[in-house]
């Protein structure tokens, strides 16, 4: 085993030629890696080109220039090694749930017999919470939730190395997401299953995420921060929000959101080209206390708070 | 308004029903028995001075003869009905599978490949429109055998609506599921037999409803051209015995039979339909 990190993403670029003659950069300079059992999130607004990356990573769209090796292996062409899990959940609507699932399973392991694939598919199944009739239903019989817990349930599944997640909870409302992030997260704390997930949820990034890649808006945009996510697990929706980190790290992500993607993209505009950008995104900490410091944006009388409540 | 949707159409039907064949019968004048006829009357077959469309009651009267023995055999011109159907139905089918086993498999490849569609469009936009009957000389000539030549007939009419709504119902599979036959590594032929196939086959099964309606309508034509045998020659036959009522009833005959194959059509549609 050499030091190399799991999944490699270098100078990814996207350029669509426009009708104006003139080619449109969507992003550029995408570079960061991926640790083995990592979850990752990543965070950014519409049309910076999260999705198109999530795509070249799974092998379904190819990327302008860069590359992408995973396990030492450059990454072309789809395989099973790479699960997507769509937002639009991407069920066979002719086939039930549990067919759904054993569609996955067949292809991982042709070799495997009926009985085989169908125990493995119920494991899978149970893990979602579908079980008890449910799974012979056909998916436009369930709900969006269930439809969502059966894609996950094929993605795990295959087991593969990666996880594709493109905004898998976007179309689900608020309650149904929370609990389908305590199973994802329950899923994959005994897997250790790597995972790269887009999300629009500042507050699902920071529950799901050990990191939170942050992009510039488009076009040119590129991956500015990468935002350690400093919260002990086993994490949970209710405690999750007692903690001081939390608040740090949430302010940290909105703030990019609203202001620096914008300043971030027009610093691009303002370049005249000779500056060189760092190859990977800059490494944040704004959970830890230390961080803070630096910034020393907050009133002392917050800080001091803050070090009492560690200090109990 | 207890009776349920059904129950009152139902018996709305059976009253256009009953009204229309009252009329039809009330409006023909009834042909009086030979006892009550003149010497006159009989010599001239009996009948009045103009022939007219016989009343529903004579043609539930033949429908009946017809029906209680449908196999019989006197020779060329006179089959049972049940004989002349399974005539057209043999040439039909056997036309219409031909058709299938082509343009299904060429609606796959014109539906996946947009090379193949742009290079394939030009002949099908100038073959479809053309009636199945103009092929009839020719088929005649090339083939030399009456019999094939309405095979082909029927071969040539029921191919486009298959292989356009295939070639459509391929192309327009959801991207998605394409996507997930693709990070699932499906080889070709499988991504084609347990995605896109079972993606489209509403649309196919819609081609080949409308294809087995039009072969049925064509099959009638082709045969009062061809002759011989099947439920179109049998038509033209009683034409020329000048037998109105068996003209009629076969009308009727052709009618149910159509539709008895379009509702078997509706029962496939039926089971491979799906809601996304």
């Amino acid at each position: 085993m050499d030091d190399r990190p799991f999944l490699e993403i270098d100078g990814l670029a996207k350029r669509f030629p426009s009708p104006g003659g003139e080619t449109l950069t969507v992003f550029e300079n995408v570079s960061f890696d991926i640790n083995r059992g990592e979850f990752v999130c990543i965070i950014g607004h519409s049309g910076c080109g999260k999705s198109t990356i999530l795509n070249v990573l799974a092998g379904l769209d190819e990327a302008t220039s860069g590359a992408v090796t995973m396990d030492g292996r450059e990454v072309v062409g789809p395989s099973l090694d790479r699960g997507v899990v769509f937002q639009n959940y991407s069920l066979l609507p002719w086939r039930s749930a549990l067919k759904n699932v054993t569609f996955g399973v067949r292809a991982r392991h042709p070799d495997w017999s009926r009985q085989q694939i169908l125990e493995h598919s119920y494991r899978y199944l149970e893990m979602v919470g579908l079980s008890g009739g449910a799974e012979h239903r056909k998916p436009s019989q369930l709900s969006g939730g269930m439809r969502q817990r059966v894609s996950i349930a094929r993605a795990f599944a295959i087991q593969p190395k990666l996880l594709l997640l493109d905004e898998p909870f976007g179309a689900l409302d608020a309650l149904t997401r929370g609990t389908i992030q305590d199973e994802l997260i329950r899923i994959w704390s005994g897997s250790e299953q790597t995972v790269f997930m887009i999300t629009h949820d500042v507050d699902e990034a920071i529950l799901l995420a050990d990191r939170i890649l942050l992009m510039t808006n488009g076009p040119y945009a590129r991956v500015a921060e990468s935002v350690m996510i400093d919260i002990p697990r086993p994490r949970n929706r209710a405690e999750i929000i007692h903690d001081q980190a939390y608040y740090r790290i949430r302010n940290h992500l909105v703030e990019f959101l609203a202001l620096r993607s914008k300043t971030l993209a027009a610093e691009h505009d303002g370049e005249t080209g000779g500056v060189p950008k760092p190859n990977r995104p800059l490494t944040v900490r704004p959970g830890s206390a230390d961080e803070d410091q630096k910034s020393a944006g907050e009133p002392p009388s917050c800080r001091e708070a803050e070090l009492v409540s560690l200090a109990r | 308004m207890l009776a349920s949707l059904g129950v009152r159409a139902l018996i709305l039907s059976s009253f256009i029903l009953v009204v229309t064949l009252g009329f039809w019968e009330l409006s023909t004048p009834a042909v009086k028995t030979a006892g009550e006829m003149t010497e006159y009357e009989l010599l001239m077959g009996g009948a009045d001075q103009e022939a007219r469309v016989p009343p529903p009651s004579q043609i539930l009267v033949r429908a009946w003869e017809e029906l209680s023995n449908p196999f019989y055999d006197n020779g060329p011109n006179d089959k049972g009905i049940g004989i002349q159907i399974g005539y057209s139905l043999f040439r039909v089918l056997t036309g219409y599978l031909m058709a299938a086993i082509i343009a299904i498999p060429v609606g796959f490849l014109i539906g996946m490949s947009p090379l193949m569609y742009r290079a394939l469009d030009p002949f099908i936009q100038v073959l479809r429109p053309i009636s199945p009957l103009a092929w009839m000389p020719l088929a005649l000539f090339i083939i030399k055998d009456s019999e094939a030549s309405a095979i082909f007939v029927i071969f040539i009419c029921s191919i486009w609506p298959m292989l356009i709504n295939t070639a459509f119902g391929v192309a327009g599979v959801r991207r998605d599921w394409v996507n997930v036959a693709r990070t699932h590594e499906l080889g070709a032929l499988r991504t084609a037999l347990t995605v896109i196939l079972p993606a489209a086959a509403p649309t196919i099964v819609t081609g080949m409803r409308i294809s087995i309606g039009i072969a049925w309508l064509v099959i009638v034509a082709a045969e009062m051209l061809v002759g011989g045998t099947g439920v179109g020659y049998y038509v033209w036959n009683e034409w020329n015995n000048l037998d109105l009522t068996s003209v009629i009833f076969s009308i009727l005959v052709i009618g149910v039979v159509g539709m008895l194959l379009d509702a078997a059509f509706a029962q496939v549609q039926r089971a491979v339909r799906y809601q996304e």
